[in-house]
């Protein structure tokens, strides 16, 4: 898959979206792993900020896979990387959807249920962890992750004053 | 609203803003429908029985399926999913809070991301196919409008330094923000040391610290998790 790069995109992402229990937050470390590691897409900076902007702007998380894309081949990057991460788990919703209310009461469900929420919080974890490893450069940075967890946890103040807080403080100079 | 003035103010403005984090606000609702008796801990789960005592909701049109979950989109930062609930539920009564969660849990474990699994589900529930079309529309438009514009900006001014500096600040912001919700999610699995920390610890060992590939990792846990939830389901 190294020739095309829209093929690589579409083959990663596509396998990606149907393994990827917990949403994007739960595959981070997976698209590093392929952006960064395995393809060199981007350096390390370049995938923290593709995530940071990601946070930042409006609608689901997800959309950190367009920036890959655009960042890889352009407009048509953004579209095959977006398609590829949301087609065939769209398309798997849309069939066990039609009959996911028949089995509403069905033992192997709660089960399916039961055991997968384990897993997605340790993909999740993962995820915080490979971020914060990326993005934890010098201490202060790492003081911002501290202060930011701690506050998040406790209160429930928007994340967007954390983030402008967290970006003047960058702006300042102290990172 | 009935539902509303049960939960009261600070109930509302809990959940308007809990915009960070999809899982977060998801979580409670998933257990809902596993144990109704736990939902006083948490204040979303306990918006349910509130809310389900309300009348029948009524069905959208295709029109009215995709601007709402555009606004969910746009107003949607740091995760759509409770602007999704507060649009479905308390303004809209497309559902009630009790088929809300019931839709969520579907989109939560299936793969892949979970506010765009859940606006097919909702869309195929009142539209088919053409609805669930239109409301995946409707969330992801708007979303890749702002963010492609965003690229463009990046690919042209990524390399100053203001802004590599603000974007610094904000990623690690991000990163706390996402250990604070592991941290959230964790502490009702972690109670009693059953098989679900350890589940999540290997999973976690092994995408990060062994930064095994993630499919694999997935192929090897979820069936063994899935076993012990059958063989040995976690008492709350």
């Amino acid at each position: 898959m190294n020739g095309n790069p829209l093929l690589a995109l579409a083959g990663y992402f596509a396998l990606l979206s149907l393994f990827a229990v917990g949403g994007a937050n739960a595959a981070i470390p997976e698209m590093h792993r392929i952006a960064v590691e395995v393809m060199g897409w981007m350096n390390d900076r370049q995938f923290a900020d593709s995530f940071a902007l990601a946070q930042m702007s409006p609608g689901p998380n997800v959309i950190i896979v367009t920036l890959i894309g655009y960042h890889v081949a352009g407009l048509s990057g953004a579209a095959v990387a977006t398609v590829a991460m949301c087609g065939p788990t769209c398309v798997l919703a849309y069939g066990v959807s039609r009959v996911w209310d028949r089995f509403k009461d069905a033992p192997w469900r709660m089960a399916v249920q039961g055991g997968l929420v384990p897993v997605s919080l340790g993909l999740i974890g993962a995820s915080a962890f490979v971020l914060a490893s990326v993005a934890d450069r010098n201490v202060y940075a790492a003081a911002i992750t501290a202060v930011t967890a701690v506050v998040a946890f406790a209160t429930r103040v928007n994340p967007l004053w954390l983030f402008a807080a967290a970006g003047a403080l960058g702006l300042s100079g102290w990172l | 609203m009935p539902a509303v003035r049960r939960l009261g103010k600070p109930y509302l403005f809990r959940i308007a803003s809990t915009g960070a984090s999809p899982l977060v606000a998801l979580l409670p609702a998933m257990y809902c429908s596993q144990r109704m008796s736990d939902s006083a801990r948490s204040p979303i789960a306990s918006s349910e029985s509130g809310a389900s005592a309300t009348a029948a909701p009524e069905r959208p049109t295709l029109s009215e399926l995709f601007v709402a979950f555009m606004q969910v989109s746009i107003s949607g930062f740091g995760g759509a999913l409770p602007w999704a609930r507060r649009m479905i539920v308390e303004r809209k009564r497309w559902m009630t809070g009790e088929e809300f969660s019931e839709a969520f849990a579907l989109s939560q474990f299936l793969p892949g991301p979970n506010v765009v699994n859940f606006s097919v589900v909702f869309g195929a529930r009142f539209g088919g196919a053409p609805g669930a079309a239109v409301a995946l529309a409707g969330l992801m438009g708007p979303p890749l409008v702002i963010i492609i514009v965003l690229a463009a900006l990046y690919a042209r001014f990524g390399d100053l330094e203001v802004l590599g500096r603000i974007l610094a600040g904000v990623t690690a912001a991000a990163a706390g923000l996402l250990i604070a919700m592991v941290a959230k999610m964790a502490a009702p699995l972690f109670k009693g040391l059953d098989w679900p920390p350890l589940v999540a610890t290997l999973a976690f060992a092994g995408v990060a610290i062994m930064r095994w590939p993630l499919p694999y990792v997935f192929l090897v846990l979820a069936p063994i998790a899935i076993a012990l939830a059958w063989f040995r389901p976690v008492k709350r």
